[in-house]
């Protein structure tokens, strides 16, 4: 351990608990002067809690903290500022109606009139420093996810922190993007600026930091130099044993067109497309990927599929060859219990898992009969069936819960995604989409649930996979969608593509590529 | 510097959420607030010049003294308890029905236009039966109409139910010095419902105790084994949900609401027919707000809505007793009363809730 002043920050002994709940024991986490540290670790293994109490939004219960050699208490987030922390939070929190460069001076004190020339000349100069592509005077609610997160570290770097701590800054980022970012995180390191970036992408970790810091369940594992390590040493010190990051892709025969969706378009609340003409074929025996930025659209073409939000033009059509005689239907416009009626069977795993899919306050069985409750006929509910479905659902897909009583919202992320998971299965559908299924899971989860989306695909259902993270969507769908701004910007063969092609049709459309109805 | 320099200036208080609680420690805690309650109105009573024991002793006997008193007792809480497990079907699913004192005054005087002015036409049983229906309908319709509305246009329901009740109001002080004032009277007031017409008495009091009671069971039965009372809960809990699960919100708004309006229609077909006798301003008499306290007191489970509705209408009657036998005045034993619910309804933060003092926890580490 090198001299004191060497560190930027030093956290000793740091202890942090919500009720029964250990989030953070015993932490020791360094960061030196001038360097990027990743700070890797699983979902729900305390990084983001580790970092709040350094940016002052929580106050650890016990263990103590040095910036640059001094001992500090940190009550607020005004402590930290002043200490020249600045922490990056993975939700922006800008005002919409303002522009960039107010957004950035915003309550700071100062005269009561603002110079907006000159503020804005301010603002573009810091930006040219670190590499940042920036318009001063653009109103927050024009800007991309990454131009807002542009303006969050703005913020921090005018409000002269020296001490940067990023909170998954990539999740948001296509690839180029995040090239971007990491070119500037590079320049600020030159500046002399100490970073700390949270993530659980591996192959980020490797190439943006000087040294990678694990934690595990909240605790501290260990530190490593970037240099002296890999992807497979990292994943066994994050999930505390080797394991496999192949993604398995069942080499199957297409089987016939399932879904054919033509120029499906919808506004969002505020009257703009939200799907502007998507067209496109899901397949029974295939997983259907759909990438893009967050907010591309992916939502609305989820939900209209459903049954769940209005259109103003297009159609979806169903076909299902089956062996009692075939089914086609033009499901547009149904609303899910009518779509039911049809006999069709459509499952649907929603990204807000808790707020739509499931009921949180309600337990597993409650939950499990939400989809079929009406089969049973009379007044009354049928607990019976679905208690037995709920158990069976804990036997096979391995479920932690103290029972079927327990509700479903005290569950861990990954428990409450394999509920809802298991649950969409049962109904045996022809169509599965699932929206963001691994966000919040852990390695294992995630894999368990790859594993289940493979096995739906070679039952024959029509899987479309809604994604966030490029290099799973590409290993395990058979076709990639990629979206931009609600529109389709091409339908791609993964084998065939690089992850740098998606992430340029995820930024813009290009025109020629009509889709190829392959 | 050592380890301890950063403890010094932890917040003096902290709130820590609990974990899931065992039934007995909240009964604990509710218990000691109960105690803390009689201790702080105890100083009231003090402040005011008596013996709080003897205080305390006379509201008891005040409402349990005698068969009279008693009956008395069981009057409040009749119309309590049915207005609670009507304001819950509401409350379930999240819909802020605080109208319930106008759904009670349309079921009277809805049950009214029937008792005043059919009593001469129809036998006993089928006027009863006809003035039921009516009060039911009636109150029904006029919860209906926000539920209609908020499904239609997202309409506000509470402030909606609210003005409701004021509608009612201005409606009775209407009918009392309009068409429907008594004859030969020179007060502004309805005629009294002819004695044939009025409810059977049962054990003393009249029958609505029995179907309040049959309500009870009722209720609990539809929220817990029905596939409505489950449609409620699920779309309590979230729209989206709801409609992801195939459930026609609007339609669940509209029915529940029209069941939640029946019930305190009801309320007010038996405070005319079995209580009051007549329709007046205070047919209602702040029922529709109090069973709200009621409702929330008992987490919407009917069985503990009973209960609650029994021991608030005996901190009524008690609170009447003390007046005449002390001369307490009624403000100051409303206060009494205020004092009682204000920890009943406070120590439930203590039970989702701990609070930790200054290097009060143990450390881990």
């Amino acid at each position: 351990m090198g001299e004191t002043r060497d560190y930027a920050v030093k956290m000793h002994h740091v202890t942090k608990t919500f009720g029964k709940v250990v989030a953070n024991k015993d932490v020791d986490l360094e960061l030196k002067n001038g360097e990027i540290l990743a700070l890797l670790g699983e979902n729900g293994s305390g990084k983001t809690t580790l970092m709040n109490m350094l940016s002052g939004i929580y106050f650890p219960d016990y263990g103590d903290i040095h910036i640059h050699g001094i001992p500090v208490t940190i009550r607020s987030p005004k402590d930290a500022f002043d200490l020249g922390i600045g922490m990056i939070h993975q939700h922006f929190k800008l005002v919409d109606v303002l522009t960039a460069a107010e957004n950035i001076v915003l309550g700071l004190d100062g005269k009561t009139t603002v110079n907006r020339k000159e503020l804005n000349k301010k603002v573009a100069e810091l930006a040219s420093r670190y590499g940042f592509e920036i318009d001063p005077s653009k109103k927050v609610y024009n800007m991309a996810v990454s131009e807002k997160q542009t303006v969050e570290i703005l913020k921090v770097l005018y409000r002269g922190a020296d001490i940067l701590i990023l909170d998954e800054p990539t999740a948001v980022l296509t690839p180029q993007e995040t090239e971007k970012l990491f070119a500037v995180l590079r320049n600020m390191k030159a500046d002399g600026k100490s970073i700390i970036i949270i993530t659980h992408k591996l192959h980020e970790v490797l190439s943006i930091s000087d040294r990678v810091a694990i934690l595990r369940k909240g605790e501290y594992i260990g530190v490593v130099e970037t240099s002296e390590t890999n992807q497979d040493q990292l994943t066994e010190m994050m999930v505390g044993r080797p394991i496999s990051l192949e993604i398995e892709r069942p080499q199957l025969e297409r089987g016939e067109k399932r879904l054919k969706v033509v120029d499906l378009t919808c506004l969002n609340g505020d009257g703009i497309k939200a799907l502007d003409n998507v067209s496109f074929s899901a397949y029974s025996g295939e997983i259907l990927g759909v990438a893009g930025i967050a907010g591309s659209g992916q939502k609305e073409l989820c939900e209209v599929i459903a049954g769940l939000y209005p259109t103003i033009g297009g159609a979806v059509l169903y076909t299902d060859e089956r062996e009692d005689g075939p089914v086609k239907e033009s499901i547009l416009g149904l609303t899910p219990d009518q779509i039911v009626e049809k006999g069709i069977s459509m499952a649907f795993v929603p990204e807000d898992r808790l707020g739509m899919g499931l009921v949180a306050d309600m337990d597993m069985t409650d939950n499990v009969m939400l989809r079929s409750y009406k089969n049973n006929k009379g007044l009354f509910v049928d607990r019976k069936t679905p208690k037995k479905v709920a158990e069976q659902l804990i036997e096979e897909m391995e479920i932690v819960t103290p029972g079927v009583d327990t509700p479903v919202g005290r569950m861990s992320g990954g428990n409450v995604q394999k509920v809802l998971l298991g649950r969409e299965i049962a109904l045996s559908p022809s169509v599965l989409i699932v929206a963001y299924p691994v966000r919040g899971l852990d390695i294992n989860s995630s894999y368990r649930i790859y594993d289940l989306l493979n096995e739906q695909k070679k039952k024959g259902v029509a899987v479309i996979f809604i994604g966030e993270d490029l290099d799973v969507l590409m290993e395990l769908s058979d076709r990639v969608m990629v979206l931009c701004g609600g529109r389709v910007s091409g339908i791609v063969d993964p084998r065939k593509v690089t992850k740098e092609d998606i992430g340029l049709m995820m930024i813009q459309v290009n025109e020629q590529k009509e889709e190829e109805d392959v | 510097m050592k380890v301890k320099s950063t403890q010094i200036k932890e917040p003096l208080l902290r709130m820590v959420k609990r974990d899931a609680v065992s039934p007995k420690k909240a009964w604990e805690i509710r218990a000691i607030a109960f105690l803390l309650s009689l201790v702080t109105g105890g100083l009231l009573i003090l402040v005011l010049g008596h013996n709080p024991l003897s205080v305390y002793k006379s509201m008891v006997v005040g409402a349990w003294g005698s068969k009279t008193v008693m009956y008395e007792t069981v009057k409040l809480a009749v119309p309590l308890l049915i207005t609670a497990i009507g304001i819950s079907f509401a409350f379930k699913m999240k819909f802020w029905n605080i109208g319930a004192e106008g759904q009670i005054l349309v079921g009277a005087v809805a049950a009214g236009a029937f008792g005043l002015f059919t009593a001469h036409i129809f036998p006993k049983l089928p006027l009863v039966i006809l003035m039921l229906l009516a009060g039911m309908a009636a109150g029904g319709l006029y919860g209906l109409l926000p539920a209609v509305c908020k499904a239609k246009w997202g309409t506000n329901e509470t402030l909606f139910t609210l003005m409701l009740n004021y509608i009612a109001l201005a409606f009775i002080k209407y009918l009392m010095n309009g068409p429907w004032k008594a004859p030969g009277s020179s007060f502004p007031k309805i005629a009294m419902l002819v004695p044939g017409a009025r409810l059977t008495k049962v054990l003393g009091v009249h029958w609505g105790w029995i179907l309040a009671l049959v309500l009870v069971v009722a209720a609990y039965f539809y929220f817990n084994k029905t596939k409505q009372g489950y449609e409620i809960a699920v779309v309590g809990e979230s729209n989206d949900t709801a409609r992801y699960a195939g459930i026609n919100v609007s339609k669940v708004f509209m029915r529940t609401m029209f069941l939640s309006g029946a019930l305190c229609g009801l309320v007010g077909m038996l405070q005319f027919s079995g209580a009051d006798y007549t329709i007046t301003e205070g047919t209602a008499g702040g029922v529709g707000f109090t069973a709200i306290t009621v409702a929330w007191l008992a987490k919407m489970n009917p069985y503990g809505m009973l209960i609650v509705s029994i021991f608030i209408a005996m901190l009524e009657r008690g609170s009447n007793t003390i007046q005449t036998n002390f001369k307490i005045p009624a403000s100051a034993s409303d206060l009494l009363i205020g004092i009682i619910l204000f920890f009943m309804l406070g120590c439930e933060f203590f039970i989702t809730y701990r609070l930790i003092l200054r290097g009060k926890e143990e450390h881990h580490g």
